[in-house]
């Protein structure tokens, strides 16, 4: 057997952290999975809708890799679900639509299905849409339902796929931002980044937002640009009333892309998203506005029968999904420079389609390069999820506290989640090559995400994070941000620090 | 699992809590309290400054002193405490018997009791609930975090300051933030008047020279990684943004004292009716929720303005799980509604049998001066010479002035005196 | 001396007041009983606070421990009293009471919370004698 293949991931979103774990599954090569965040799945892949599509929204005449793909995707999620203990629901999706213009307009989406043989796809009426979703507006005439539509969710998706990849041999480096890509005399060379340079014989531009810049640093596709396209959602308590039982959407028209209604795999009920295209340098433009917020709820309230009061929201963000020219995703392994693949501009259903491109990708690759594609004996597919208290009954809440007193110790009241979680996710950070972050851990384990938005939990988060790491509290990440400015004399004492 | 039996089972171990235990515990009951934290005291241990136990103990107190004063009150009484005790769930069994499901350290508790008091608090609200848009950098805090992280762990949360809120909580912490040299660059308050009470006005804002914008809000919080600055602007009547009227204040911290909300999610889920107003639950004048023998005090019940009060309602929900459970119930009763009239915004108890005394708490609609408090059915009126939404309004309705009287409910008003 | 508007803070009616020396003498406009003129002579004549701080605290279950002057300062004296704060340090264990600093603004700091000892790298069981 020959050398290794260095593959350096531009990105450690879903798109690269897939498309690390594939190629460890094959002989050869030597992965590492280069982020500009503190921890994975920080961007695209953090604040987005969440829904696996089934596919039938996506015209193989138009995008055919897009609508190939996102139903593979769709099927391979099942499996990645459960190997990589992901929280999942699949509940079907309705297409609501309420005017006869709409109903026109949905019924082409019974046609792509066909197109795309996607299983199952109808239209239905009355009484079985109401079967179907008894919290459906009831001026709804009727909706397409698709029901292979799912929901993950997403951070956890990410995090439990690179526990996966590093598993299996892959590396992290985190805080770590791609200047450029090296090219010398015709081959890619590997990474300059604001850490040094990292070695590489092939480099996959799984870049999300940035990926166009990346692209044009290995002197490809120089008039590529990624637009970011701004999607604002309401997240609300779990005790709403009202939860839809189905994903349910608005149909798209020319105008307006459809907003979603559902509950999401920890039973809040998600509202969103907007479609506000943004100038191609506004990439961190995260930020919610009222007259967006406003759009959803009006959108949503032609899908339920009732929309919660806003005193029930508990969050409201915004996510930036990457969009490229026409729509078109760009994967493409290039010959020159030799060993760069661009897999920029994925839009939805980027998520859905997320381990089906990882595969394409590897295939790419082999294509490409010449690489023969081996399984590897010994890969492990699996991943056991944080065992969680939430939902777990009183029986074995209590075994696992007589087990481990940290999990009779209660961090996060709203969402019940203890001190033995929190630190298990700490350490699962610490063992990707992450940095422990509040948001980290909020994200894998739930703490903060109940109604008080983390008031009774963020420092005793803040107080483990510290402890676990030997730094100081206010050094503790939120976000990219320090948690506080220094100690509580730091002014008085005339630090600028 | 673990299974323990009370008469009495009180949930939260604040100033509420702790003296409903005390007292229960005082007055014959065998009484248990159950805290989630690994230490007694609740928020006033973070409290480093004045302003309680006027009432209680007749002296001016610094929270943290007022809650020791609380904890020894506690183990005199001889009250059983859980710490580090989460309340999973509450079981009804029967009228008198419920089963408190705590997780703790060492496993499941099942606590069987009689009569419940629930005393968990209130919770802030967040930024999200106040419709503040735009980023969600670092630096945003709710006041009771701040006040926590500078004053229990000894970390400073930033440099400069706009306050959202003018609750007491915020002034406070305003004046915190002044003295430990940070700059505090305003307090932004949606109403017209001033949320928390005004001696804290003048000794937080006016004496460090901060900025008081009533009728404003902030509308948008901008940063990357951390707070740059926040959009303001004046609110109409229907506290509404007034376009045109935005401007920036550059900061690298917003602290969120846009007030509390009862702590009601378990009484909810138990059952217990809610009043919109309040947050909490409804009660009789024994503090009883609509669910039999479970009581709620605190600022579970409603929110308090002086923590004396809090104990107060501690004591009488303690006094009724007694009548509670020494009666397997408490006797039928021909319950009178209280009615809110002219200028409250809300009071508690929302019943009252007329068989024993009973203390009113409520909140003005609007700041008013030279008034009469009054019950007209009974004939009670007192004088104020103002009364501000931010300061409860206190009143005894003594058992004598039921004596006598026919009524179908009462009504509380406030009224200019003529 | 030039005009001072001040809100008075001795009952809820948060009378605003008007109030100037002149002449030796103390003219209050708006003052609805004599304690709001009284509330503007301190104020104009000898404004006094109570200081709340927090002191860092060494070996301690808490990093800091609470305080408040042993009685009230001088107004102008504030922050003579915090800053001394700034590099103050005190060693647990801190009894409730126990004072901390002492002849400051011609008061003490004196602590309003416990703080227990705890033992570990640079913290033996008990302090080190003065």
């Amino acid at each position: 057997m020959g050398p290794l293949v260095k593959v350096a991931v531009v990105g450690a979103g879903v798109v690269g952290a897939s498309i690390a774990r594939v190629l460890t599954m094959y002989e050869g090569f030597e992965v590492v999975l280069v982020e500009r965040e503190p921890d994975v799945g920080w961007g695209v892949s953090k604040a987005n809708t969440s829904v696996i599509h089934p596919g039938h929204e996506e015209d193989p005449r138009q995008h055919p890799l897009r609508a190939k793909l996102c139903v593979e995707g769709n099927r391979l999620w099942r499996r990645w679900v459960r190997e990589l203990d992901i929280p999942a629901r699949w509940p079907g999706e309705l297409m609501v639509f309420a005017s006869p213009e709409e109903e026109r307009e949905a019924r082409k989406y019974v046609e792509l299905a066909k197109l795309n043989g996607v299983p199952g796809v109808r239209l239905v009426y009355g009484r079985e849409l109401l079967a179907l979703e008894p919290n459906v507006n009831p001026q709804a005439l009727g909706a397409v339902y698709a029901p292979t539509a799912g929901t993950v969710s997403p951070f956890e998706a990410v995090t439990a796929i690179v526990e996966n990849a590093v598993e299996n041999g892959a590396r992290l480096l985190v805080e770590t931002e791609v200047l450029r890509v090296r090219v010398e005399g015709g081959e890619v060379k590997g990474l300059e980044t604001t850490r040094g340079f990292v070695e590489a014989d092939i480099v996959v531009n799984a870049a999300g937002l940035w990926a166009d810049e990346v692209s044009r640093s290995a002197g490809v596709e120089p008039e590529f640009r990624i637009r970011p396209r701004r999607g604002e959602y309401l997240l609300f308590d779990e005790d709403v009333r009202g939860k839809p039982a189905r994903i349910l959407h608005t149909v798209p028209t020319p105008v307006t892309k459809g907003v979603y209604a559902l509950t999401t795999v920890h039973g809040n009920l998600l509202l969103g998203p907007t479609a506000e295209d943004l100038p191609p340098e506004a990439k961190d433009e995260t930020g919610t506005t009222r007259e967006g917020l406003g759009r959803v709820l009006s959108e949503a309230a032609k899908l339920l029968r009732e929309v919660p009061p806003p005193s029930k929201v508990i969050r409201t963000f915004a996510g930036l999904r990457p969009e490229p020219p026409g729509g078109e995703w760009l994967v493409k392994a290039y010959e020159d420079p030799w060993g760069f693949v661009n897999v920029a501009g994925i839009r939805s259903p980027g998520l859905t389609a997320a381990p089906a491109l990882a595969h394409h990708v590897a295939g790419l690759i082999s294509e490409a390069y010449g690489i023969e594609l081996r399984r590897k004996e010994g890969w492990n597919p699996r991943r056991v999820g944080i065992a969680r208290l939430a939902g777990k009954s009183l029986r074995e809440i209590d075994e696992m506290a007589r087990a481990n007193p940290d999990y009779g110790e209660i961090v996060c009241y709203c969402k019940m989640v203890s001190k033995a979680e929190v630190l298990e996710a700490i350490e699962r950070i610490r063992r990707i090559g992450a940095r422990p972050t509040i948001d980290g851990v909020k994200f894998r384990v739930q703490a903060g995400f109940g109604r008080c938005q983390g008031s009774f939990c963020r420092w005793r988060v803040a107080l483990l994070i510290a402890q676990a790491t030997g730094r100081p509290l206010h050094e503790v990440l939120v976000g990219r941000g320090a948690y506080a400015v220094g100690d509580v004399k730091v002014l008085l004492r005339g630090g600028a620090a | 699992m673990i299974e323990r039996s009370f008469d009495v089972a009180v949930i939260g171990g604040g100033p509420a809590g702790m003296a409903a235990a005390a007292k229960a515990a005082e007055l014959g009951l065998s009484a248990v309290l159950i805290e989630s934290r690994d230490l007694l005291g609740g928020v006033p241990l973070q409290c480093i400054h004045p302003g309680f136990g006027l009432h209680v103990f007749g002296e001016d107190l610094t929270g943290t002193q007022f809650a020791y004063r609380l904890i020894e009150r506690v183990e005199r009484s001889g009250a059983e405490v859980m710490l580090r005790a989460h309340v999973h769930s509450v079981e009804v069994e029967a009228h008198d018997e419920k089963v408190v499901n705590v997780v703790a350290p060492g496993g499941v508790v099942r606590v069987r009791c009689r009569a419940l008091i629930y005393a968990a608090g209130a919770r802030e609200r967040t930024i999200f609930e106040i419709g503040v848009v735009g980023d969600r950098p670092a630096g945003i805090f709710t006041a009771g975090e701040a006040q926590l992280l500078m004053d229990l762990y000894g970390v400073l949360p930033g440099r400069e300051v706009v306050i959202v809120g003018s609750g007491d909580v915020g002034l406070i912490m305003a004046r915190r933030f002044a003295l430990e040299g940070a700059r505090v660059k305003a307090v932004v308050e949606i109403m017209p008047w001033p949320g928390g009470l005004m001696r804290n006005v003048v000794q937080c804002l006016h004496d460090f020279g901060i900025p008081l914008l009533l009728s404003h809000a902030v509308v948008r919080v901008a940063g990357r990684g951390r707070v740059e600055r926040v959009v303001v602007a004046r609110v109409g009547e229907d506290l509404r943004p007034l376009p045109g009227t935005e401007f920036e204040i550059p900061c690298d911290t917003v602290v969120v004292a846009a007030g509390l909300r009862p702590n009601a999610d378990l009484l909810e889920r138990m059952g217990a009716a809610i009043d919109p107003a309040t947050g909490g639950p409804v009660v009789n004048e024994l503090l009883e929720t609509t669910v039999p023998g479970v009581f709620a005090a605190g600022n579970a019940l409603v929110v308090n303005d002086l923590v004396d009060y809090a104990v107060e309602q501690g004591e009488r929900a303690a006094e009724g799980a007694k009548l509670f459970v020494e009666g397997g119930g408490l006797p039928a009763a021909d319950w009178k509604p209280v009615a809110r009239g002219r200028n409250v915004r809300l009071a508690v108890p929302h019943y009252v049998s007329g068989e024993r005394g009973a203390v009113v708490y409520a909140r003005v609609e609007r700041p008013e001066r030279n008034v009469l408090i009054r019950v007209p059915e009974l004939g009670l009126r007192r004088f104020a010479v103002a009364v501000r939404p931010a300061e409860m309004v206190r009143l005894e309705l003594p058992r004598s002035a039921f004596e006598g009287v026919e009524l179908e409910r009462l009504t509380l008003e406030v009224v200019p005196r003529e | 001396m030039s005009e001072v508007e001040l809100v008075c803070i001795v009952c809820p009616a948060s009378c605003t007041l008007k109030a100037r020396l002149a002449g030796g003498g103390l003219e209050v406009e708006g003052a609805g009983c004599a304690r709001g003129v009284e509330y503007a002579r301190r104020e104009l004549t000898n404004p006094v606070r109570h200081v709340m701080t927090v002191v860092k605290v060494r070996c301690g279950d808490l990093p800091v421990v609470s305080a408040i002057t042993s009685k009230p300062v001088p107004k102008s004296c504030v922050f003579e009293v915090v800053k001394a704060t700034a590099n103050l340090e005190v060693e647990a264990p801190v009894e409730l009471g126990q004072v901390l600093l002492e002849n400051v603004c011609g008061a003490s700091l004196v602590a309003t919370r416990r703080v227990r000892r705890v033992s570990g790298a640079g913290c033996p069981a008990s302090p080190a004698s003065p």
